[in-house]
């Protein structure tokens, strides 16, 4: 495993570096091929959680035959702990625009979609303006290409891909089963790609970069760096762009604030790392994979709460659609109270162990297959909390 | 009545009348009536040729696509982990004594109501409340207080 010291990297909210409409040149100028190989050279996975290559994706998407095809930005942020796609559209949003234009380019899409939290509906009133400009400023490159906003509705769910595609439908945000994959079936049955905001930009960057930069960050499994969001215990709360690779142990140094008892890495549907194990696991795909939500907690914090909070959202956000997710969240919530009290025994855990096991291989999608993270790493770990 | 008849209608001419467009239409007539009546969806339904019960059973998946009647404001406080570590309670307790409502509830002069939300995108500002659009982050209780009182300028709402 390729450890590595904590670096801060500037790449994603860079602006002295990058002139948005110039690198969407510097693409056009390349074939669409040639981009992709990039994409896929600089080693770049999606940052929006799932980490799918996305070079690789693009190259899907291109080798679908379809007159339609979309291009779609996921800004849904709705994993616990995670601000950041909100700065990088309040800050550099430009550098998302042409992120999308690149891959309409690469891949032959015409149209594309910002799905912009509804919570996050306050940023409308800058977007909106820029891109009526940037549709323009890419027509008058000779790119047929447009792109639109389309607000949620408030449900975490409508963050996972399929579900999306099905509230931009006009439907319930309920996942699809998959395959199909989006690359071949995803917004209104046609090939559609949908990237994380973050992924975006730093395709944007690495076609104003170059591959080298990118690539020498990070390690074999997770090249480049990432955008963090911190928050809980910590006097240096907020966002960071961090190399890929580093040790928890370094993150905890420069972040925690000399009493950190654990972090939660994902959040909700992340991994809890406690203090013990600090010192051998790192962030990035091949340790603990992440979104970039990082939540740190003190000796005095009862990491009992913190599961409770986190089944409390788990279970409030279920889609309902599929039975191992929507009674398994609320049986696991209600067992855990149930101990607590002292109503069950402390071995009832084992049989809420068990049943993460069930939701993982029998959920219809993420939000149940990845209850187990969270909730095998806090009991597993602090296992007297959750009984006294 | 009319006026509702009349919302739909431009809603639909500005957005299409496809199914892909019943959420932009669902979210116009939220931001006009605050919620969504039966009239509206009824409305809906017909302008797009839907079922309304096709229309409801969408609309009532998505928080923010209220189908019950509530105030003016809405008021969102986070109540997520981070903003629970960072005091949302007390925030909630302010605004609940203020308003003379218990979360969950609306003013009874429609004016306010208060719901808690789920991590709003702002955990290192914590505690963070939504207020219709606008957000409003390190708040303090006495901020809240300012804040809900700015929006009501005429005092509709008895303190
Ligand atoms: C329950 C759930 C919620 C998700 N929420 C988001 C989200 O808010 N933003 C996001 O980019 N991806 C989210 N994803 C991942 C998306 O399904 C998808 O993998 C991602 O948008 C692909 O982009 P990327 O490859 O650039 O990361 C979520 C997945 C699940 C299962
Ligand atoms: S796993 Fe949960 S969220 Fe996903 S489809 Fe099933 S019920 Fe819905
Ligand atoms: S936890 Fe409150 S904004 Fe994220």
């Amino acid at each position: 495993m390729g450890y590595k010291g904590l670096k801060k990297v500037d790449i994603i909210f860079d602006c002295a570096n990058c002139e948005p409409l110039e690198v969407l040149k510097k693409a056009l100028a390349m074939t669409p091929d040639q981009i992709i190989e990039q994409i896929i050279s600089s080693g770049l996975r999606g940052r929006g959680g799932a980490g799918f290559p996305t070079g690789l994706k693009w190259k899907l998407a291109k080798a679908e035959k379809s007159d339609v095809k979309y291009v779609i930005c996921n800004a849904d942020e709705g994993e616990p702990g995670t601000f950041k796609d909100r700065e990088i559209l309040d800050v550099v949003p430009s550098k998302v625009l042409v992120g999308m234009a690149i891959c309409a380019y690469a891949i032959g899409a015409k149209e594309g979609f910002v799905y912009l939290r509804n919570e996050y509906n306050f940023l409308l009133k800058d977007l909106n303006p820029l891109i009526e400009k940037f549709n323009k400023n890419i027509q008058n490159l000779g790119l047929d290409f447009t792109i639109k906003m389309f607000s949620g509705s408030g449900a975490y769910i409508c963050g996972e891909e399929s579900a999306l595609f099905e509230s931009m439908e006009g439907k319930r945000g309920e996942p699809r089963n998959k395959p199909p994959y989006p690359t071949k079936i995803g917004y209104n049955g046609k090939p559609t790609v949908i990237n994380n905001v973050e992924t975006l930009v730093y395709c944007t960057m690495i076609i104003r970069i170059g591959v080298e930069p990118f690539k020498k960050l990070g390690t074999s499994d997770s090249r480049g760096s990432k955008v963090f969001s911190i928050s809980g215990d910590t006097t240096k709360a907020g966002i960071y762009e961090l190399e890929l690779g580093i040790g928890v142990d370094e993150f905890v140094k420069e972040f925690g604030n000399g009493d950190t008892k654990a972090v939660q890495i994902g959040g909700a549907s992340g991994f809890c790392v406690p203090r013990k194990d600090f010192k051998n696991k790192i962030i990035g795909f091949e340790g603990v994979p992440t979104g970039g939500s990082m939540m740190i907690f003190n000796s005095s914090r009862s990491m009992y709460n913190v599961l409770k909070d986190y089944l409390e959202f788990f279970a409030e956000e279920s889609c309902g659609q599929c039975t191992p997710c929507r009674v398994g969240t609320q049986q696991l919530l209600k067992g855990i109270e149930a101990i607590k009290r002292g109503e069950k025994p402390s071995s009832y855990l084992n049989q809420l162990l068990k049943l993460t096991e069930t939701m993982k291989v029998a959920s219809k999608c993420g939000l149940g297959q990845s209850v187990q993270n969270s909730f095998s790493s806090i009991v597993n770990n602090f296992r007297e909390e959750m009984i006294y | 009545m009319i006026q509702t008849k009349n919302l739909v209608k431009e809603l639909v001419d500005k957005h299409g009348c496809s199914r892909n467009n019943l959420l932009p239409i669902l979210q116009g007539v939220v931001a006009d009536e605050n919620y969504l009546t039966e009239k509206a969806m009824v409305e809906v339904a017909k302008a797009l040729d839907l079922s309304s019960a096709e229309v409801y059973g969408t609309a009532s998946f998505y928080s923010y696509l209220f189908t019950k009647p509530v105030g003016k404001n809405v008021i969102r406080v986070c109540k997520t982990i981070s903003c629970k570590m960072s005091g949302k309670q007390k925030i909630v307790q302010a605004i609940e004594k203020l308003l003379k409502i218990k979360m969950g509830e609306t003013t009874r002069d429609k004016q306010f109501t208060l719901i808690e939300s789920n991590c709003l995108g702002w955990c290192h500002k914590g505690p963070v409340m939504l207020v219709n659009d606008d957000v409003y982050s390190e708040i303090t209780p006495e901020k809240a207080i300012d804040i809900i009182r700015d929006l009501d300028p005429k005092h509709l709402t008895d303190f």
